[in-house]
């Protein structure tokens, strides 16, 4: 087993660990700070996938914007009551099983897939200009349209957010 | 090396785990986390192609995930945050008022 296939499988198992902890804990506080930690690995494996700039993006924008704003809204909503209740649906069980039959599918379809289409090896060589480089010019050229598309789709996100946290409207 | 398929099955483990916490926790706030992790399956697909064909566009997609992401998170926290206000409550089979 080679360096890059060990630091794939502590970094997966990280991510899926965490991920397991982040539906399961009873306090949502302790939710958001394993979801950190799954976020943190997956970041990692955009590293192993040659995808810096998304690597910082995950970081800055995931670990620093969206998680503080969970943390925000959970200290904000009192949740002394949930935490005492019960956790999780009557229906879990059903659940469970339609997303594990779910996985099943889907894992079995990747794997007959990959014999089938001959799912080759990641490649090695990083594209030239650096990632940073490359992405910017596709997203300013290419795909200059959807990013404004986007701004505007955030503008709306903020816009909609503050009309509805508002305590009155008049 | 590592093989892309590999990658989609981290991308699967993880949607299922996500699916899961959808479908079973009563807290929203928990429910909404899980549409993060559901997200960023997605997002370890699209990079790990991106990679596989040499090609940004896969990264280009995964950045617009992450401003939905972020649009989404905003929304929703807020809807949690008027609900709260209304019903003091965030279990998800307790804000019943559309069921008959």
């Amino acid at each position: 087993m080679t360096l890059p296939q060990i630091a794939f499988f502590f970094l997966s198992a990280v991510a899926l660990a965490s991920a397991v902890m982040v539906i399961t804990r009873r306090n949502a506080v302790h939710s958001v700070i394993w979801l950190i930690v799954t976020l943190f690995s997956v970041g990692g494996v955009f590293l192993m996938l040659h995808a810096e700039f998304l690597f910082a993006v995950q970081v800055i924008l995931y670990v620093g914007g969206i998680m503080v704003l969970f943390l925000f809204v959970v200290m904000l909503v009192n949740l002394d009551v949930a935490v005492k209740q019960a956790q999780f649906t009557r229906q879990w069980q059903l659940a469970l099983a339609t997303a594990v039959m779910l996985m099943a599918e889907l894992a079995y379809g990747i794997y007959r897939g990959h014999e089938g289409f001959t799912l080759g090896q990641v490649s090695s060589a990083p594209i030239s200009g650096g990632n940073t480089q490359a992405l910017a010019l596709a997203l300013y050229q290419d795909y200059m349209l959807p990013v404004e598309i986007a701004s505007v789709l955030l503008l709306v996100a903020m816009v909609g957010a503050v009309v509805m946290a508002k305590r009155k409207l008049e | 090396m590592i093989p892309t398929h590999w990658y989609l099955m981290l991308g699967t483990a993880l949607f299922t785990i996500g699916v899961i916490g959808v479908l079973t926790r009563r807290n929203v706030i928990v429910i909404l986390m899980s549409i993060e992790l559901i997200l960023n399956a997605v997002n370890v697909n699209l990079v790990a192609f991106s990679d596989y064909f040499r090609s940004v566009d896969g990264q280009v997609f995964a950045i617009f995930v992450i401003t939905d992401a972020a649009a989404e998170a905003a929304i929703g926290l807020a809807l949690i945050i008027a609900l709260f206000r209304n019903k003091e409550t965030v279990n998800a089979d307790e804000i019943d008022l559309l069921k008959w």
